[in-house]
């Protein structure tokens, strides 16, 4: 008896109990899902999408975290990165898979940029990192709205009928990177779709965090995020990590944006990447992370749970108790997890 | 003038037998920053500076008559300045700017939809929903101050989550309990038996407190009553500043472990804080909805946070410092900026969505940067209440 009880602490203390909570939610929605007449099987390939749809930009957290700048809040700032290399990509009219890769190319370009100057920002506010980074990206995506209206875009595909100019809200990118890796080698198995390219990608990129992390520079992140004045005591150049984090995770968020565009069918401009930042931040707060500790194994957990439940939600709440409450639980959960995860004792980062 | 106090506030949280070293020194140190004084000036008011310009800028390209905009901005002034000063106590108390005083909002909002359901018109109705309002926002008020205590030095953006977290709250209790737990039997409720509809035409509580006491001036309205109810709050905060809470308050915002020390409920005294803001915002969202006459239901509260602490920040407020002029002068600005910039956008480009773009952008970027300038501001005097330490404990060796 007792020896069960400390086995279950063991259990909540290494899984965390909203984590435990949420993978038990989880599993519960996909047991009753049967009694709604819902696929498992047709549920789990939505999940897998889903994951592939979304993994990257959860990614994007993890370099800003291990160096201690926090959540990445300022992830539409990435996203919007990836927005220009996207839109220039279709504006050279490169077509099919080429134009994914010259897509990627513009916007890590761009991604640098802004995370140069966005890391140097950064550097000089140490310690409001997260409610600085809010705003940034919000003002950012707000400057872009204007700037999707002005810029001389000119492909028929993008820009307004009517007027010639100013680019639409949203453009298909069917015949330029549709589902160019979700397709990719992707198979059948029971009856569950596996989008083999997304889910390649995404190990590829994981790897090279991975790597990277296990590097001299990659150590020396997780140094600065640790404990910077011990850092600095090592000889270390905490700004210049902190801004090689931020470019980092910028440019992830960018490959993120197009990784999940190629998957979705749609650039989604103007106030698109607006709330992208909140979903990305709780996947992985629920994956296991913390507000200065992440890692690839969050980051996959992380997404799997909160797509699953965000896929989950919907379909189950409908069929069983004929109201949509997803949107709510979708709200209380993920915010619940931000919540959470910000009022844990932390180490000061200063 | 802003350094000067501040360095006092640090000077009487330290021990006795150092002040009198410190304040040997502090005259020959304080030069230091004042050394460019026109320039510090400058970088010290850019925001409303910025805001005068564009302001200048939109206002011409407009084209408005000087009497319609006098019209409108009084209409504004008594819509939100309420809302705003509802942000100025969590600053008094050092947590920043208070996001989360879109749970008053909320709890304001719940008792509209009530006292609509109930058919209760006029100022009678008004108040009712202030009333209603009260016990709400002061739970939520309650355990938004004990999350914040959880989350010290990262108020703002745990307040900003906790806004967002307790939207979840209000959609299922709005779209969810309303209708079946909570009775609601007049047509707002829609047709499938639970939740409110998406919009609530509040026609009984419409301007009934702007033209409670009517006042015409050539064509300017003006909404006396609102701004009496404002100016009886501006009194409150007065007086609330000079209350044993309200210096419990301005002593734990300078050093919590020196308050702590000489007795003060640190924790309790926060929760307040929070408390008598979320109340304050409801109350204001209250009124500002009363000058609307229409309530969004799921959408009204949500960017409340945003555009109030936008216009503070407008005023020349800090999150640290902001007081009653601060208010007056952002609602001004800001609004000013949010009225013509659509128009200016439409005779200047030709793109009135153009204008609406701007003013959202300048929203976010204003508080961007009134943050940004803050946290460096504070670093730097950090680095030179380092120095000054430094030097007083050599003076110390040296005597």
């Amino acid at each position: 008896m007792s020896k069960q009880d400390n086995v279950f602490k063991s259990l909540v203390n290494s899984f965390g109990l909203p984590r435990l909570l949420i993978a038990g939610f989880l599993l519960l929605l996909f047991c009753i899902a049967p009694i709604g007449h819902i696929s498992i099987t047709q549920s789990i390939s939505d999940v897998l999408m889903r994951f592939g749809q979304n993994a990257v930009l959860v990614l994007a957290m993890v370099p800003m975290i291990h160096s201690g700048c926090g959540l990445n809040f300022g992830l539409p700032l990435g996203i919007i990165a990836g927005l220009l290399g996207g839109t220039l990509a279709i504006e050279l009219n490169v077509v099919g898979a080429a134009s994914f890769f010259v897509a990627i190319i513009f916007s890590v370009l761009f991604a640098i940029v802004f995370g140069y100057v966005y890391g140097i920002l950064l550097n000089r506010i140490k310690g409001s990192e997260m409610m600085i980074a809010t705003y940034v990206g919000y003002a950012a995506v707000a400057f872009m709205c204007m700037m999707w209206l002005l810029l001389p875009y000119k492909h028929p595909q993008m820009v307004w009928g009517y007027a010639g100019r100013g680019l639409r809200t949203t453009i298909s990118t069917e015949g330029f990177y549709y589902h160019v890796l979700s397709d990719f080698l992707s198979f059948k198995i029971f009856g569950i779709t596996i989008p083999t390219g997304s889910i390649l990608f995404f190990a590829f990129l994981a790897l090279c965090i991975w790597a990277f992390l296990h590097t001299k520079s990659g150590t020396a992140m997780t140094a600065v995020g640790s404990n910077p004045v011990f850092a600095r005591a090592c000889g270390i150049n905490v700004n210049k990590i902190r801004t090689l984090s931020v470019i980092m995770s910028t440019a992830l968020g960018a490959i993120g944006i197009l990784v999940y565009q190629q998957s979705f069918g749609f650039i989604q401009l103007y106030m698109g990447p607006f709330y992208m930042a909140l979903p990305a931040v709780s996947a992985i707060l629920i994956g296991g992370a913390s507000v200065n500790k992440a890692s690839i194994a969050n980051v996959v957990i992380g997404t799997l749970l909160f797509q699953g439940i965000v896929t989950m939600t919907p379909s189950v709440m409908n069929s069983i108790i004929h109201t949509d409450m997803s949107e709510v639980i979708r709200i209380v959960v993920s915010n619940g997890m931000i919540l959470y995860a910000l009022t844990r004792k932390s180490e000061a980062t200063l | 003038m802003s350094f000067k106090t501040k360095m006092n506030n640090f000077f009487k949280g330290v021990k006795d037998k150092c002040v009198s070293l410190f304040k040997s020194s502090k005259t020959k140190v304080l030069k230091k920053p004042t050394l460019n004084g026109t320039k510090e000036l400058l970088i010290k008011n850019i925001v409303p500076i910025m805001f005068i310009v564009i302001g200048i800028i939109g206002v011409y390209f407009s084209k408005f008559s000087a009497a319609t905009i006098v019209n409108e901005m009084l209409t504004r002034l008594a819509r939100n300045s309420f809302l705003v000063i509802s942000l100025l106590i969590p600053i008094m108390a050092g947590m920043g700017l208070n996001f989360g005083m879109t749970l008053g909002a909320m709890a304001g909002q719940i008792g509209l939809i009530l006292i609509t359901d109930w058919g209760i018109v006029g100022i009678p109705g008004i108040i009712l929903a202030a009333i209603i309002s009260t016990p709400i926002s002061i739970l939520l008020g309650w355990w938004c101050g004990m999350i914040l205590n959880k989350a010290k030095g990262r108020e703002m953006v745990t307040s900003y989550i906790i806004g967002f977290f307790v939207n979840g709250v209000y959609q299922l209790v709005v779209l969810f309990m309303m209708g079946v737990i909570i009775p609601i039997k007049s047509e707002i409720l829609l047709p499938r038996g639970h939740g409110v509809r998406n919009m609530v035409n509040l026609q009984g509580i419409r301007k009934s407190l702007d033209n409670l006491i009517p006042l015409r001036i050539g064509t300017v309205n003006i909404p006396v009553a609102a701004f009496i109810l404002i100016a009886l709050l501006c009194f409150f905060i007065i007086w609330f500043r000079k209350t044993k809470l309200g210096q419990d308050m301005r002593a734990v915002s300078s050093d919590m472990e020196v308050a702590r020390a000489s007795g003060i409920n640190v924790e309790k005294t926060r929760v307040l804080s929070i408390i008598i803001s979320t109340v304050l915002a409801g109350y204001g969202m209250i009124v500002y909805l009363q000058n609307m006459g229409t309530l969004n239901t799921y959408n009204s509260h949500m960017q409340i946070g945003m555009f109030s602490a936008a216009a503070l920040l407008v005023g020349g407020a800090s999150v640290a410092k902001a007081n009653i002029r601060n208010v007056f002068l952002g609602v001004i600005l800001f609004h000013l900026m949010f009225y013509v910039a659509p128009y200016a956008g439409k005779n200047l480009i030709g793109e009135a969505q153009l204008g609406e773009y701007f003013r959202v952008f300048v929203s976010y970027g204003v508080i961007t940067i009134a943050l940004v300038i803050y946290e460096v501001s504070k670093r730097r005097e950090n680095r030179i209440e380092a120095t000054l330490l430094r030097e007083s404990t050599e003076g110390e060796k040296n005597a």
